[in-house]
C-alpha cells in the first residue's frame, strides 16, 4: 500500500515536470504563431529585414548568425575539449586528474555574465586592435562560447572514455598497437556515442546562451560578412528587445522563440538518433 | 477662479476609490523617472497607488484619450491632432552624441550625423580624421531614446543594419568609452568624463542650451491629460513640479524646468 503511494507520488511529480515543459511550448506557440502566419512563414524565415516597430519581421540574418556562432564555438571548442578529455582520461597521472577534472568542471559553474564581461574587457579590445573591426564580433562570441562549453564536453567525454571496458584496451595493446593507436582506433570508437552526446549537449548550450553573447557579439542585424562582423543571434534578439516590446513586436519575439525551440528540438532528436544507431552497431 | 475651486473640490475626493489609484502610461524613456517619483510619492502618502506603465509615447497619448490612463507620458512634442489634450512639461532631456575622448572630430551637422547612422559616411576620414571605419552604436528597436533619435535626426531614413546595437544608455557609453572609432547617442544626463559629447550644428549640449532648446537634439518630457488634472493625478503632478520632485529628476540626470 505504502509502496503504491510512493510510486504514484513519484509518477505525479515526473508528469508535472513534463507538464511544465508542455505548457511552456503551448504558450510560446500560442503567442508566436499568429504573427508568423500574418507575415507569412517564407517572409519570416527568409527575409533579413527586421524592424518590428515598422512592420518588418525577418529573422533569417539571426538564424544564420546563430548557426555561425555555434559552429565557430564548435570548431574552437571541440578539439580543445576532446584533447582535455583524452589527456585526463588516458595520459595524465592520477594526481593531476584529481585536481584538473574538478577545476574544469568548476568552469561550468561560472555565471555567463562573468564570461561576457571578461570578453568585453579582454577579448574584444584584442580583436579590435590586432584584427580590426569593432571587436564586438562573431569571432568574439564564438571564442567565449567555446570556453563556456569546454567543461560540458570535457567531463561527459571523460566519463564516456572511462566507461570503455578495460579488456578492449588490453586486447588492443596485446595485439601490438601503441597507446595512441589504441586510443584512436579502439577507445574513441567505443566511446563515440558518449562523445557525440557531449558535443550535442555543448552545442545546445552554445545556441541557447544569451547574456555573454549579447555582451560580445555587437548585435548588428546584417548578415555576417566575415568572422569580424558584429552579429545578432536569435537568443540575443529576444533578450535585447523584450524590455519595450508591445503588440506585434512582442509576438515577433515569441516567434523568434519558436524558431529557437525548433532548433533545439532538432538537435536533441538527432542526438538521440545518432546515439541509438551507434549503440546498436 | 471658479475652475480653481472646482478642481479643489474634486481634489477632496482623494478618499474615494477612484482617487487612490492613478495610472500613468506612455514613453519608455520617462518610465524609469516616473517610477522613481511615484515610489517616493507613495512613501509620503500611504494608501495611494500610482501605477506606472510603458508602451511608448503614442500608446500613452492614446490611452489618455481612451480613459485607460489618468496621465499619459510623452517624450516627444504633441502632434497637431493631439494638441487638444492638456500638456505639462515636467523636464527636458538632451540626446548627446558621444565619441571617444581621443577623437579629433568636435562638431557635426545634423545631416552628417544622419549620413553616419544611415551608413553613407563610413570612414572618419570623410569627417577630417583617421581613415578607420566608423563604428556606430544604436539602441534596440522599441527604445524611447532610439525613437527620439529617429524622429529628430533620421527623418524616415532607416538606421543601417550594420549598426552595433546595445540595450541601454550605459552599454552604449561603455562601448564608446573603449573604442576610439565608435560613435553613439545617449541621454545627456549620463554623459561622463570617459566620453566626449559633440557639438551639433555648432552648439554644445549643456544645461543652458538644452533648456533654451538651442541644442537641436532636445526633447521635452511631457505629462498629458485629457481634461485639467484633478484629484490624485493633480496632486502627483504638483509633486513632480515641486522643488523636491524637480530635484529628484535632476539628480537622475534630467534638466529641470526652473
Amino acid at each position: 500500500m505504502k509502496e503504491k503511494l510512493i510510486e504514484k507520488t513519484l509518477m505525479l511529480l515526473a508528469f508535472s515536470a513534463i507538464g511544465a515543459l508542455l505548457l511552456m511550448a503551448v504558450f510560446i506557440f500560442k503567442e508566436g504563431m499568429p504573427i508568423i502566419f500574418k507575415v507569412g512563414i517564407k517572409n519570416f524565415l527568409f527575409s533579413t529585414h527586421w524592424a518590428p516597430t515598422k512592420g518588418h519581421f525577418g529573422v533569417s540574418s539571426m538564424i544564420v548568425s546563430s548557426l555561425f556562432v555555434t559552429i565557430g564555438a564548435m570548431i574552437i571548442g571541440v578539439p580543445l575539449a576532446l584533447a582535455c578529455a583524452i589527456t585526463l582520461a588516458e595520459f595524465a597521472p592520477q594526481r593531476v586528474t584529481v585536481i584538473l577534472k574538478p577545476t574544469i568542471e568548476l568552469l561550468a559553474g561560472i555565471p555567463s555574465v562573468v564570461y561576457g564581461f571578461l570578453g568585453v574587457v579582454l577579448l574584444v579590445p584584442l580583436i579590435r586592435d590586432y584584427l580590426g573591426g569593432p571587436g564586438l564580433s562573431l569571432l568574439a562570441a564564438s571564442i567565449i562560447l567555446a570556453i563556456m562549453i569546454l567543461p560540458t564536453i570535457t567531463s561527459i567525454s571523460i566519463d564516456a572514455i572511462k566507461a570503455v571496458p578495460y579488456s578492449y584496451k588490453e586486447g588492443s595493446l596485446a595485439l601490438g598497437a601503441t597507446h595512441w593507436q589504441t586510443i584512436r582506433m579502439v577507445i574513441l570508437k567505443a566511446a563515440r556515442s558518449g562523445i557525440i552526446t557531449a558535443i550535442i549537449l555543448g552545442m545546445a548550450r552554445a545556441i541557447g546562451e544569451t547574456m555573454a553573447v549579447i555582451m560580445v557579439a555587437g548585435n548588428a542585424l546584417r548578415l555576417p560578412q566575415s568572422p569580424l562582423s558584429p552579429v545578432r543571434t536569435l537568443t540575443s534578439n529576444i533578450a535585447l528587445e523584450m524590455g519595450y516590446a508591445a503588440g506585434d513586436h512582442r509576438a515577433a519575439l515569441f516567434a523568434t522563440g519558436i524558431v529557437l525551440f525548433v532548433f533545439i528540438m532538432v538537435f536533441n532528436v538527432s542526438a538521440n538518433i545518432i546515439t541509438k544507431r551507434w549503440r546498436r552497431e | 477662479m471658479i475652475s480653481f475651486f472646482f478642481i479643489a473640490l474634486l481634489g477632496c475626493r482623494l478618499s474615494t476609490k477612484e482617487g487612490v489609484v492613478c495610472t500613468i502610461a506612455g514613453s519608455t524613456s520617462i518610465q524609469p523617472f516616473v517610477e522613481k517619483l511615484a515610489e517616493i510619492y507613495m512613501e509620503h502618502h500611504r494608501g495611494v497607488i500610482i501605477n506606472v506603465q510603458g508602451g511608448g509615447s503614442t500608446a500613452g497619448i492614446r490611452s489618455v484619450r481612451g480613459d485607460v490612463a489618468d496621465i499619459g507620458t510623452s517624450s516627444r512634442e504633441l502632434r497637431k491632432e493631439e494638441k487638444d489634450l492638456k500638456e505639462i512639461v515636467i523636464a527636458w532631456d538632451g540626446i548627446a552624441i558621444i565619441v571617444h575622448p581621443d577623437n579629433k572630430v568636435k562638431d557635426l551637422s545634423l545631416s552628417q550625423l544622419r549620413d553616419i547612422f544611415a551608413g553613407r559616411i563610413r570612414h572618419w576620414s570623410e569627417l577630417g580624421w583617421s581613415h578607420r571605419r566608423i563604428h556606430f552604436v544604436t539602441r534596440e528597436e522599441g527604445s524611447g531614446t532610439r525613437n527620439a533619435f529617429e524622429d529628430m535626426v533620421m527623418h524616415n531614413v532607416p538606421i543601417s543594419d550594420e549598426a552595433l546595437v546595445e540595450d541601454s544608455n550605459g552599454s552604449v557609453r561603455e562601448i564608446v568609452a573603449h573604442d576610439p572609432h565608435a560613435i553613439g547617442y545617449i541621454s545627456y544626463g549620463i554623459v561622463d568624463q570617459r566620453v566626449k559629447a559633440l557639438r551639433i550644428d555648432g552648439i554644445e549640449p549643456n544645461l543652458r542650451t538644452i533648456k533654451e532648446k538651442r541644442y537641436k537634439l532636445t526633447r521635452p518630457f511631457l505629462f498629458v491629460t485629457k481634461v485639467a488634472p484633478h484629484g490624485l493625478a493633480k496632486d502627483f503632478i504638483e509633486f513632480v513640479l515641486s522643488p523636491e520632485g524637480q530635484k529628484i529628476l535632476e539628480r537622475e540626470g534630467l534638466i529641470g524646468i526652473r
